[in-house]
């Protein structure tokens, strides 16, 4: 299935790849604000986050129920929507594994940035199909500043 | 008796798109059952295959964990909320596509 494209301003894309630089090889998490339209999403805010798996941050991440409503609030206070998640994959592609299929939520947007020796790359988004079989890609549309989604 | 049962925003489109739904029961696991009977889409995200709520499904009565009450066999009241949290797991290897 074709999704709509995900905007991502510019800045958000920068922040992200700099979160997963910082804390290679480990991976990186956190949440994307901003608004869920008709039929399109933009990413306007980040909120980054702590790792909280400490016994295997190289090839694990996870964010507790507490900093998702951390990042609620944060989404109310800035009158946005919690939209989805972002994390780093160190040294492997930007693709799901199956690990992270059979811990997502469907409805988010799924960000994975690929951190190849301390360098990030490329950067992808996916989001569960309704019957948690698979991810669909949902590409990634790059914009500057704008706010599409009014 | 009547408890309310907030849905996070990614499970709205299962349950008709609203924001919390009242349900009768007399326990949390109750309450999850006549949800997942309401809106049986539901189901697969908020259960595993054997049954289990999905460890990164996390339940809350009126703001307290029942992981540290008596779980789903926490009682409930009229007028309680339940609150379903998600929590967010992931990582690397093993590539599912």
């Amino acid at each position: 299935m074709s999704r709509a494209p995900l905007t991502v301003r510019e800045e958000m894309l920068r922040r992200i790849h700099a979160h997963g630089i910082e804390t290679y090889p480990y991976e990186c998490c956190g949440a994307l604000l901003g608004r869920d339209g008709d039929g399109s999403r933009e990413v306007i805010d980040l909120v980054p986050l702590a790792n909280r798996r400490d016994d295997s941050p190289r090839n694990r991440f996870e964010v507790t129920a507490d900093d998702v409503r951390l990042a609620e609030k944060a989404a109310r206070e800035k009158r946005l929507e919690l939209v989805g998640w972002y994390h780093s994959h160190p040294d492997a592609p930007a693709r799901p594994s199956e690990y992270d299929r059979d811990h997502a939520w469907p409805w988010y947007s799924y960000v994975i940035v690929s951190v190849q020796n301390g360098v990030a790359g490329d950067t992808a988004s996916w989001r569960l199909q309704d019957d948690r079989t698979a991810y669909d890609p949902e590409p990634i549309e790059t914009v500057e500043h704008p706010a599409r989604i009014q | 008796m009547a408890v309310k049962v907030i849905i996070p925003t990614p499970l709205r489109a299962y349950a008709g798109k609203q924001e919390s739904v009242e349900v009768q029961a007399a326990t949390v696991a109750e309450a999850l059952s006549a949800l997942t009977t309401k809106f049986a889409d539901l189901k697969k995200h908020l259960f595993a295959e054997d049954g289990r709520l999905r460890s990164f499904v996390n339940v809350y009565v009126n703001d307290e964990d029942i992981r540290y009450l008596q779980k789903d066999q926490t009682s409930v009241k009229a007028g309680d909320t339940i609150s379903i949290i998600p929590s967010i797991a992931g990582g690397l290897r093993h590539a599912a596509l």
